[in-house]
């Protein structure tokens, strides 16, 4: 084992991983440790843009993107932070194009803006222009400008390292930890691919920014290696997590594949099309059409598939139409999306509509903080040391469904304010004591895996979650598919004690990581339906078949998910009596009491205990969604 | 190219296929395999026959034998829609990313070779050590280099301004160009193509201030000199860079700005 030592850790390289680097390493000694090559995030697969109200071709403001957020959002953002995003979008994209980010500009050599759903002017009354992009590679770009100056930074990367525990002073599962108790960080284990070795890093501070969960879903925009790493490995620490069961499902990837294809395709006049050519969206959302928010877009390709009106052989997606603008407007605003549906399915996009449907894309919830990026362990009390930014965290600026090019703006703005956080705590900070033998955990599972010579294969159990969370808990969900989806996870989880790989090497042992990364998947899909299962109402991204109003008398607050001994209550604000006996009717009983460790949950071992947590409401009170 | 996705299928699973069914077939492929820990010291072929369908890339077929027939077969990917530049190799012989490449568009009536790119030290399999890549792309300074102060708001750039380097922002760093480099091949020390793609990228950027400076990095006998125009770079593009022009105007660039 190697012993590493820095003031800051950060777990993650994409957008918001390097932003915080960015502000971190400038000011204290910092560590990035990232499962990938920087630039292989998947930032680099945004596409289409970042807001920012810089009125750069039309009149608009912060106050109304922050009112777009937060009804985006279904009323379940917390406004103050919202507001903190839709100020701060103005300098963070100023930031970019300073470090060298080429914007596509308008004829006065300004950054251009062009429109994206949800996003308004004046409170709803018509699409505004208010994305920044570079043609339809926006995170690519934002990526590689971000790598670029971390490289003129001299940031220090430790690429191809899986961080594999979170070390805490204090263990937070066991639900013994009073309130008021000093809880902080001491460090990350980390496993080294191309050696098989084990890394202790040793920090004041630790950054959490390991990106999403998508492959939880079958069908998803997300990349092989967005397998909901960070969020359980805090989640298994007694961490609660935030809101998981808002899932974001992009209406139009490419129809069988998942691939992304971007919002801008409608921003740029783009129509979505049903099997009789109709313009549908005319009808669930008459004043803005195609460039409704995606939660509503995505129901209503659902429902017109459903309905029958789905276009191709089987009736199966609808059609996104493009041939009615210019060729060159396509080449020069929208190249790499439509090369996309060249490549991959045959279509060429000048003279035919690309099938498309929706595709699991971006989780709303992740890891509770702060508006200063600072992890919380119950409503009010945070986690010494410990931040996160991004997608695999909750501010929660995004609510129950987050408007397109605020992804990109989440990472840009709470990066930022991670880093600064992070690197200004660590400089008063003492050392925390680690625990003894910190890797302990980490090895013994690691082995555990490595040796066991017979048994179900990874990829079975993989892709048997997958297509129930695809059949059971995408757009369309009832409490009895939510059900049949947490009896097979339950299923899984028992098989996953047995599963075995058969890679038995320590170099670049892929084999062994993605048997991890099936533990960590199955533990995020496990808090995903039980809060789905106790969210009685249909709220943005959050669509319950039984209960299809938002409920905002039991309903608007947000879920705090936290990974208990069984029957253990939620620390502050337990459940209402109903929705208690739903998830402990899920749960079994009588199971032994176990200590935390790093591994994923057997069942039985640990329950998911539910509370809540209000949302922060500051101009704005919820009134009815319309587009 | 729609109707070719069925007449490429060889084999179908069933002869008269349901209405909107997909029609499958077999390919093989012939994988340049390297295990460090075997006990083998000389790589060798191997090969897996699976099925595949209309829509299915190469990295699905790679996945299909890693996850249902031999788990050690190592590679990277990620995106798997040919963003993010991890799976890069050499597929056929040629340089290409096994994402963007569809089962259908390949000869099936004989094995699909793919080997690791060449000229970076393999590590397992389709593994390659990436360093010596990354850090000539590192030497090239590739950030935007500016003097003075910071303007208030944004720096003002023209359309025509932002659209002479646009060809060079698309660059993913995956190395399929400069690992087909016959001149990177034989010489470790040249840049390779992929470093001087994203110089080129700051040195046509209007806001950049350091160009002088990347030019004379790039003046070095290990620098641009070394491009034999063979355009293999340029074929090997994943994201349809023009690669050799790129460079051509780097070298038009160092005379005309007489370093």
């Amino acid at each position: 084992m190697q012993i590493h030592q820095y003031d800051v850790v950060i777990v993650g390289a994409g957008g918001a991983g390097m932003r915080a680097a960015l502000e971190s390493s400038t000011r204290t000694r910092t560590a990035v440790i990232s499962k990938l090559y920087p630039t292989r995030s998947h930032t680099g697969a945004a596409q289409g843009g970042m807001c920012a109200a810089l009125a750069n071709v039309e009149e608009d403001n912060w106050e109304w993107h922050t009112f777009d957020t937060v009804k985006g959002g279904d009323y379940l953002v917390d406004q103050d932070a919202a507001e903190v995003m839709a100020k701060e979008a103005i300098d963070a994209v100023l930031d970019l194009e300073k470090m060298g980010l080429p914007f596509n500009r308008t004829p006065e050599g300004k950054i251009d803006q062009r429109r994206f759903g949800g996003h308004t002017r004046n409170h709803g009354e018509a699409a505004v222009r208010r994305a920044c992009y570079a043609a339809d590679r926006t995170g690519h770009m934002i990526l590689q400008t971000l790598y670029q100056q971390c490289v003129k930074n001299d940031v220090e990367f430790f690429n191809e390292f899986y961080v594999l525990d979170v070390l805490l002073s204090h263990d937070l599962v066991t639900g013994e930890v009073p309130d008021g108790e000093d809880v902080a960080v001491s460090g990350v284990v980390a496993y080294e691919l191309a050696t098989g070795e084990i890394h202790l890093f040793r920090a004041k501070s630790v950054v959490i920014a390991t990106g999403g969960a998508g492959k939880i879903f079958k069908t998803t925009s997300n990349a092989h290696t967005l397998t909901g790493d960070g969020m359980a490995l805090v989640y298994r620490r007694g961490v609660p997590l935030e809101d998981m069961e808002f899932f974001q499902f992009h209406p139009t990837g490419l129809a069988g594949l998942g691939i992304l294809l971007s919002e801008a395709a409608r921003g740029e006049g783009g129509i979505l099309r049903n099997a009789d050519g109709e313009r549908f969206m005319e009808r669930y959302a008459p004043t803005i059409k195609d460039l409704a928010p995606r939660d509503i877009v995505s129901r209503s390709i659902a429902l017109e598939v459903r309905e029958g009106r789905g276009a191709g052989p089987n009736k199966d997606y609808v059609l996104l139409d493009l041939t009615h603008l210019e060729r060159a407007q396509i080449d020069a605003k929208l190249p790499d999306i439509t090369e996309f549906a060249r490549t991959y399915l045959g279509v060429e996009p000048y003279t035919e509509p690309i099938p498309v449907y929706p595709t699991a894309h971006y989780a709303m919830g992740g890891v509770p903080t702060t508006i200063r990026a600072e992890v919380l362990r119950s409503n009010a009390e945070v986690v010494h040391g410990l931040y996160a930014a991004g997608e695999v965290a909750c501010v929660s600026v995004h609510g129950s469904n987050r408007l397109g090019t605020n992804s990109l703006l989440d990472i840009n703005v709470f990066g930022k304010r991670a880093g600064i956080a992070a690197a200004e705590y660590a400089a008063g900070a003492p050392w925390v004591e680690l625990p003894d033998d910190p890797e302990i955990g980490v090895v013994a599972e690691l082995e555990e895996m490595r040796t066991r010579t017979d048994g179900d294969r990874v990829s079975d159990v993989r892709r048997d979650l997958q297509q129930t969370m695809d059949t059971n808990a995408q757009v369309f969900r009832t409490a009895e598919s939510l059900q049949r989806a947490l009896a097979d996870i339950r299923g899984l989880q028992t098989r996953y004690r047995n599963v075995s790989v058969q890679d038995k090497g320590r170099a670049f042992n892929t084999d062994l990581l993605e048997a991890l990364e099936l533990g960590f998947l199955l533990d995020i899909a496990e808090v995903v339906v039980v809060g789905a299962l106790n969210r009685e109402e249909s709220r943005g991204g959050h669509f319950r078949e039984d209960f299809p109003k938002r409920d905002d008398a039991q309903y608007m607050r947000h879920t705090m998910a936290y990974r208990r001994p069984p029957g253990a209550v939620a620390p502050s604000s337990p459940v209402g009596a109903e929705a208690a006996a739903v998830v402990a009717a899920t749960s079994r009983s009588g199971a032994e009491m176990a200590t935390s460790r790093p591994g994923a949950a057997t069942p039985g071992t640990f329950d998911v205990a539910l509370g809540y947590k209000p949302v922060v409401v500051t101009r704005y009170q919820p009134m009815e969604r319309k587009y | 190219m729609t109707a070719t996705r069925d007449s490429a299928a060889p084999t179908p699973s069933s002869p008269e296929p349901k209405l909107g069914a997909v029609p499958s077939f077999d390919v093989t492929l012939r994988i340049r395999r390297f295990l460090p820990e075997s006990g083998k010291d000389e790589a060798y072929w191997e090969e897996f026959t699976v099925t595949a369908y209309g829509t299915d890339r190469l990295l699905d077929a790679l996945h299909q034998v890693k996850w249902e027939h031999d788990g050690s077969l190592s590679f990277r990917r990620s995106c798997a829609h040919g963003v993010c530049g991890s799976d890069a190799m050499r597929i056929n012989g040629r340089n290409r990313l096994a994402c963007k490449v569809l089962l259908k568009d390949l000869n099936p009536d004989k094995p699909i070779t793919v080997e690791p790119i060449k000229g970076l030290p393999v590590i397992k399999d389709l593994i390659v050590d990436m360093e010596p890549f990354f850090a000539s792309y590192r030497e090239i300074m590739p950030f935007l280099v500016t003097n003075g102060h910071e303007p208030t708001r944004e720096r003002l750039q023209s359309v025509a301004e932002r659209e002479r380097f646009d060809d060079t922002t698309k660059c993913i760093l995956c190395a399929a160009c400069t690992s087909s480099c016959p001149v990177f091949w034989t010489d470790g020390q040249y840049f390779g193509p992929a470093a001087i793609v994203n110089a080129h990228r700051f040195i046509f950027d209007s806001r950049d201030e350091g160009g002088s400076q990347r030019l004379e990095i790039l003046n070095d006998k290990e620098g641009v000199w070394r491009c034999r125009t063979t355009f293999n770079c340029t074929e090997a593009c994943p994201r349809g860079i023009e690669v050799t022009k790129a460079i051509q105007e780097v070298k038009r660039a160092m005379i005309t700005r007489a370093i």
